[in-house]
């Protein structure tokens, strides 16, 4: 369970460029559940990802990760909870790092780090039997330099990392913006499969409200740093994209003539 | 063999002066080799541009130099040089991590402060090390029994063990988790910090490794050569940048393996293409202008690799 109470947090606080991007939000993600976000440009849902993982503290309020106050931890003590893929699929892994470095970093997360070798025979089959579960061949390409591999290979690989080590939250930050319809496609399938196996609690920032609507139990939108729509159950099921795009018109009160970027 | 037969056709003195030259420059590449592992660590691994070796080189040799003619034995006394110059690159990765001061700044204000520093461990600019007891005076009874064909290879050959023993630790250091973590830090520092990974403590480790091993290289140069100098450290950068970037156009290799050796090739290379420019009588070059040469063999270490790219893509 992830309890969120009146999380304050201000960018630049006291200079000309101050921007209060998180005005008292609170939310409670029950364990298991998996929660679209949404929201226009700056209206905080990278921000509320960051406060989760540790990388944003926030200037007041309270971050509780099942019953434990991690709000001063940092995001390297938070990782042994919270699992994390970017947007941007370079952003996840070290390109100059082979396959097999990269996912012997991610079985490491949260635990120690020592002398012993990252990587041993043992380990190497199992990373071979988990690229296999992804069905893209990747199992030939351990020793390959992930740099080399395409946006979606890498985001498939992200996504896989984050299984590798035991982890409660897993927080997906528009993981497939940056990738190509049908790779997009294979990536959401992928997400569904992990975080039904894991029951993993999941929060998944998205600009699309297809995906908002069809992935998960959940569905919130941020504005100017708060909730303003919230729902789930059988009256998320009922709702269309239409709607909800009605929905965000009229909540945000503002015209938005960007629209191109939420039909998607 | 070849040694005879080549001195029956060519003057001894000729010979000489191939040699003594060549042994220096080979002795010299070792030395520097190992500056050039701390460089790649620092530069390369950790992404931390780090001038902080022109200071920690002649601290090493400082700590080394003061401590032999005090009477310690020479191999803790090169140990606790070694440790001092982890302090500086701890002082370092301290001020940047912890206070936010830039790197490059941090580095150089380490770099200033340890001027000062190393004036006050030995109390004078130089500390001549003729007639103490030395890391090479030590082993000086087994080079004895070399042949005389490797006899003015003696240091070389000892600096080599040393470089080698080093350069595996360093390889073998890198394979680990720990040395794992250290390179995901420098390449994708976000991402290190989400797999869980205390980035700035890394930094501080990885720093303290890199000028460790740089005031290793100070405190073998003093005993060497026989003297600590309070200018030996500068261009300590350069040599060390100079070393790696020439033996990435030399060796390419993306495995650590291939680097820390492309360090030590491309500084023992660098010193003796400087030797060279050096000893070639029709250039007119001499020992002041080892700055200029240096200067002129980076960048034509630099744009080389750029022009081979370029001509492979017209192929």
């Amino acid at each position: 369970m992830i309890q969120l109470e009146s999380i304050e947090v201000t960018f630049s606080p006291g200079t000309p460029l101050e921007n209060p991007v998180m005005r008292g939000l609170s939310l409670t993600i029950p364990t298991g559940q998996f929660i679209t976000v949404i929201g226009s440009n700056g209206a905080g849902k990278s921000t509320l990802l960051n406060v989760i993982s540790g990388e944003v503290k926030p200037d007041r309020g309270q971050v509780i990760i099942e019953g434990q106050t991690v709000t001063r931890w940092s995001t390297h003590q938070r990782a042994r909870l919270v699992a994390r893929v970017f947007q941007n699929p370079l952003a996840g892994s070290c390109p100059q790092l082979t396959v097999e470095e990269n996912m012997a970093l991610a079985y490491r997360r949260g635990k120690s780090r020592r002398l012993g070798l990252a990587l041993s025979p043992k380990l190497r089959s199992e990373f071979r039997d988990q690229l296999a579960r992804l069905g893209l061949g990747l199992e030939k390409r351990l020793g390959d330099r992930m740099g080399l591999l395409s946006g979606g290979q890498r985001q498939a690989i992200s996504l896989l990392m984050s299984t590798l080590a035991p982890n409660q939250i897993l927080l997906l930050d528009e993981h497939t913006a940056a990738l190509d319809p049908k790779t997009a496609e294979y990536v959401l399938d992928l997400t569904r499969t992990i975080v039904a196996e894991r029951q993993l609690t999941t929060l998944m920032v998205t600009h699309s409200m297809k995906q908002a609507l069809s992935l998960g139990d959940r569905t919130i939108m941020l504005h100017g740093g708060k909730i303003i729509f919230d729902i789930a159950g059988p009256e998320r099921s009922r709702l269309t994209v239409t709607d909800l795009l009605q929905q965000f018109e009229q909540l945000q009160g503002a015209d938005l003539a960007d629209d191109s970027l939420l039909l998607g | 063999m070849t040694t005879l037969v080549l001195s029956s056709l060519i003057a001894p003195d000729a010979l000489d002066r191939l040699i003594v030259p060549l042994s220096g420059a080979l002795e010299l590449g070792l030395l520097y080799g190992l500056v050039a592992i701390g460089v790649y660590v620092s530069f390369r691994v950790l992404n931390f541009p780090d001038l902080t070796v022109d200071g920690s080189f002649p601290l090493g040799a400082a700590v080394a130099a003061t401590l032999i003619v005090k009477g310690v034995n020479p191999i803790s006394a090169t140990v606790v040089a070694m440790l001092a110059g982890a302090i500086a690159g701890l002082c370092t990765a301290w001020l940047n991590v912890q206070l936010k001061i830039l790197n490059l700044l941090a580095s150089i204000l380490t770099m200033i402060a340890l001027y000062s520093i190393n004036l006050r461990i030995m109390g004078q600019p130089n500390v001549p090390l003729l007639g103490q007891t030395t890391v090479m005076t030590l082993l000086e009874g087994g080079l004895k029994q070399l042949p005389s064909v490797l006899s003015p290879f003696g240091t070389s050959l000892v600096l080599l063990a040393i470089v080698v023993v080093l350069k595996f630790g360093i390889d073998r250091f890198f394979r680990s988790e720990l040395g794992l973590a250290m390179r995901a830090t420098g390449e994708n520092s976000d991402m290190a910090r989400a797999q869980g990974i205390a980035t700035h403590h890394i930094v501080l480790l990885g720093m303290a490794l890199s000028n460790g091993l740089v005031a290793l290289a100070g405190a073998l140069f003093a005993q060497v050569n026989g003297f600590a100098d309070v200018t030996l450290g500068v261009g300590t950068i350069v040599f060390g940048l100079a070393a790696v970037i020439i033996g990435e156009t030399v060796i390419s290799g993306t495995t650590i393996f291939w680097a820390t050796l492309g360090a030590i090739v491309g500084s023992i290379l660098y010193r003796i293409a400087v030797t060279m420019a050096l000893n070639t009588d029709f250039l007119g070059l001499e020992t002041q202008d080892l700055n200029l040469v240096t200067a002129i063999l980076v960048a034509l270490a630099l744009v080389l690799p750029q022009y081979k790219r370029i001509k492979w893509r017209f192929r």
